[in-house]
């Protein structure tokens, strides 16, 4: 029990010298780390919209020859920056710019090269995410697309992309949590996030263990707050199980100014309608055509 | 009534080595309703999937209003949405609700406002009697619903000629009679259709032109009588010796 007071102590001693230095390294850790991961999302659905266009052997030379040419390319970069480590990715781009150009071209930010080398390597992860998330998709929603007029890149966009992007959120939130911890690695080009605040702490007090514990706790606070949000992300994107009927007025329809409630805002409206219905229903003796509701076990997914 | 739409010459397509279509002649006035019957594997569904471009016909020609679609510069987009498909599997977006289903094609490729593509849209579902459910999402009403949703979509882009693949081989006898019931309307209202189906007996009533296929080529083709009361070959007897002599 000893022990565990003089920890307590420590902390509290470390945490009031050093507080303000934890707080923003937590700060940088997670700006960055949810910035990166945003940048790195957009570069995987562009690739995944980029490496599925389709290309049939009718296709002119020209365009299957970009076509390939693109695909070598996206297959280039994301097995370069899924099999390199990203401690040394960080060092090799930070010190590219200066030698190449004599010392007269450098990052003028650590934090920019920092976003560059966190957001290329979590694109290239979530190329892959993404080519999964369209492949899960049933072809025949591509086809029901095609067949009403739309482009590749209509379809991607209006159809398989959102229902791609729900599907890898789980995906997306295991990039968010590995960006967290892993842009502890970028102390290596003098980045001061999180876990660097830990390596100046401990310098000048040596306060190895309860340095560690504080960094523990916080990195295990951010994560879990994040899974939280995206489990939360998650139900809003999957919507609700319900849904209401709606009653067809023949003659204000055929005028044409019928206008059903917009999604916010018209509740009011639509319960409105739904007690009518009930009610009118109970009259005729017809039983409940007010709001459906499916059990969850009947959903087909 | 004679406008010729669609003209297929010589058209074949091969999945590898494996012939599925050879040479098919084929031409589809204005208001026209052909059903295309035959046995699985017979070629029936790649037919429809080659005229809306699905697949890319190996040889031959498919003219539309005398142009040939495989032709360069020949804007593929634009003649899909003039012609519909309806799909054995429904292929409704899942992600959109019943509403948004059917607007999003009038929106992003034709280019409709919103108040325009939500009347047109409303107009059709409630013709195929689903206008109650346009809140709902595809995963929350039955098969027989997500076909006539489907077949809402397809008509809400106005079509010229509409393509039916197989349109109740999913669904339940009861579902079967629904979708049924939605496309004799439309044959009453004179829609040129191409309708692939096992349904004989609407093939029989409905259709204007019967076509029956055996091993990728027309066996034998001519108006419903012909094929169903009189066939000539021997092949299209034995095939629908199996429907009406259960």
């Amino acid at each position: 029990m000893n022990k565990m007071a003089q920890l307590g102590s420590d902390i509290v001693k470390l945490w009031g010298d050093y507080g303000n230095a934890y707080l923003s390294g937590i700060w940088s850790t997670i700006s960055l780390a949810v910035i990166c991961t945003a940048v790195g999302c957009i570069i995987g659905l562009l690739c995944g919209i980029l490496q599925t266009i389709p290309c049939a052997k009718t296709d002119n030379i020209i365009k299957r020859f970009f076509l390939g040419l693109l695909r070598v390319i996206i297959r280039i970069y994301v097995e370069v920056f899924r099999g390199t480590p990203m401690i040394l990715q960080a060092v090799f781009i930070y010190f590219a710019l200066p030698y190449f150009s004599d010392n007269t071209l450098r990052f003028d930010s650590v934090w920019l090269a920092a976003f560059t080398v966190v957001s290329i390597n979590t694109g290239a992860y979530m190329a892959e995410s993404v080519r999964g998330g369209i492949l899960s998709i049933d072809v025949g929603q591509t086809e029901g697309a095609k067949a009403i007029g739309m482009t590749h890149f209509k379809t991607m966009l209006y159809v398989i992309l959102p229902q791609a992007l729900r599907n890898i959120m789980p995906q997306i939130g295991n990039n968010l949590i590995i960006n967290i911890k892993d842009t502890s690695v970028l102390f290596i080009i003098g980045y001061t996030e999180f876990f660097a605040v830990h390596k100046a702490a401990v310098g000048a007090t040596f306060k190895y263990f309860p340095s560690a514990t504080i960094e523990m706790a916080g990195y295990l606070i951010l994560t879990i707050v994040c899974s939280v949000i995206l489990r939360y992300i998650e139900r809003r994107m999957d919507g609700t199980d319900s849904y209401s009927l709606v009653q067809a007025d023949q003659l204000t329809l055929a005028a044409g100014t019928y206008t059903y409630p917009a999604k916010t805002g018209g509740r009011d409206y639509e319960a409105i309608k739904n007690a009518e219905q009930l009610e009118a229903g109970k009259r005729a003796g017809i039983r409940d055509v007010g709001n459906l509701n499916l059990d969850k076990n009947e959903r087909g997914r | 009534m004679d406008e010729t739409i669609l003209q297929i010459s010589h058209l074949s397509k091969l999945f590898g080595k494996n012939v599925v279509l050879r040479d098919i002649d084929f031409t589809v006035k204005k208001g026209d309703v052909t059903s295309i019957i035959g046995s699985s594997g017979s070629g029936k569904s790649t037919l429809l999937r080659c005229i809306n471009l699905l697949e890319q016909p190996t040889s031959g020609h498919i003219l539309y209003h005398g142009k040939d679609i495989s032709s360069k510069g020949f804007n593929i987009p634009a003649y899909r949405a003039k012609v519909g498909m309806v799909f054995q599997s429904f292929n409704l977006f899942s992600n959109h609700t019943v509403l948004d289903n059917c607007m999003i094609g009038q929106r992003k490729v034709l280019k409709k406002d919103r108040i325009t593509a939500e009347k047109t849209a409303k107009y059709y579902l409630e013709k195929v009697g689903m206008l109650p459910y346009i809140n709902a999402k595809p995963r929350q009403i039955s098969g027989g619903q997500k076909q006539r949703v489907a077949i809402a979509r397809a008509l809400a882009m106005e079509p010229e000629i509409l393509l039916f693949d197989e349109p109740t081989s999913a669904l339940d006898p009861q579902m079967v009679g629904e979708v049924l019931d939605v496309m004799k309307t439309l044959v009453k209202e004179g829609l040129t259709m191409i309708v692939v189906t096992h349904e004989m007996a609407f093939a029989r009533d409905v259709s204007s032109r019967a076509v029956f296929m055996k091993d990728g080529i027309i066996c034998e083709e001519g108006t419903p009588e012909q094929i169903f009361v009189n066939p000539s070959k021997q092949d299209t007897k034995e095939f629908l010796s199996r429907f009406f002599d259960r």
